[in-house]
């Protein structure tokens, strides 16, 4: 189904690999999320000690959605967000289970508990590009272009925002994957679900 | 323990507790305002920092306008940790 909108850009991190519209912006071969994530961070010169506060699935987000966003967003712009994932914030969860397990030890860490619901990473991203726009989180077996579709081209239509950062963000016990695209009036793609689908898919 | 090793204790925690990646302990000074301007912590930091002091020292804060005071700095926090646990 096509549409009047258009995709503007797009972003995957997965597998160790940062890319820009298929273009690589960065790689790494270590394993670990946490060094890896760190890395990205500093290859991509961000400046923003918070990020080293967030959760697992919140520094995934944050850095793709700083990657699509570092030229155009500003609150003026309205971009919505509509992110989605399998694992909801599941990876903090058992972190905070751990913490309230041993009644005898029972120091629950706020600064984890925070991050116990999958979208406090989109307000990570908000809190960062200054966006008072709508948002949604959904939870989904598998990454579902139909939904996101549904979802965006509403918000475009009824000029609920002007644009939409739309994908997919998933962690869970260190494997990860995150697409994430921008909605708008110009762009390269249009804004179909068979392009959402290619584009979700490619390296 | 010396106040004085006390407080350096006490910047090793924060750091790592509170995820401050980019500082290193001679970076925080003794009388720097942990709030605000000073190291910029936020409100769920403030939460660490009394779980901190329960866990760590066996301290329970539970007045909000005592942890104002106590969490100045870091030399407020250790003579408060240190008149509660005689270190």
């Amino acid at each position: 189904m096509d549409s009047k909108f258009n995709i503007q850009s797009y972003t995957h991190i997965r597998n160790g690999t940062i890319s820009l519209n298929g273009n690589t912006l960065f790689e790494s071969e270590t394993e670990d999320f946490s060094t890896f994530i760190k890395e990205a961070y500093k290859s991509q010169h961000i400046e923003y000690p918070k990020f080293f506060k967030m959760d697992n699935l919140s520094k995934l987000a944050f850095i793709a959605a700083d990657i699509i966003l570092r030229n155009t967003s500003n609150s003026e712009e309205n971009i919505a967000i509509i992110l989605s994932n399998k694992a909801s914030s599941l990876d903090t969860d058992r972190k905070h289970q751990e913490s309230i397990s041993d009644t005898d030890n029972y120091y629950p860490s706020p600064s984890i508990f925070v991050y116990t619901l999958p979208n406090i990473c989109i307000g990570e991203i908000c809190i960062r590009h200054q966006l008072f726009s709508e948002n949604s989180f959904f939870i989904f077996d598998n990454f579902n272009p139909d939904c996101l579709w549904v979802q965006t081209e509403h918000l475009l239509k009824t000029k609920k925002a002007n644009k939409a950062l739309c994908g997919w963000v998933d962690f869970d016990d260190s494997n990860y994957d995150a697409f994430l695209y921008l909605v708008e009036d110009h762009g390269t793609f249009n804004h179909s679900i068979k392009n959402i689908k290619e584009l979700y898919l490619c390296k | 323990m010396q106040v004085k090793e006390l407080r350096e204790e006490l910047k090793e925690k924060i750091i790592e507790q509170l995820n401050l990646e980019e500082l290193s302990v001679s970076d925080i000074k003794d009388d720097d305002a942990l709030f605000g301007d000073g190291l910029c912590l936020d409100s769920i930091d403030a939460l660490e920092l009394i779980v901190m002091l329960d866990k760590d020292y066996g301290i329970q804060l539970t007045d909000p306008k005592e942890g104002q005071e106590v969490f100045k700095s870091i030399t407020v926090l250790a003579d408060y940790i240190a008149e509660r646990t005689n270190k």
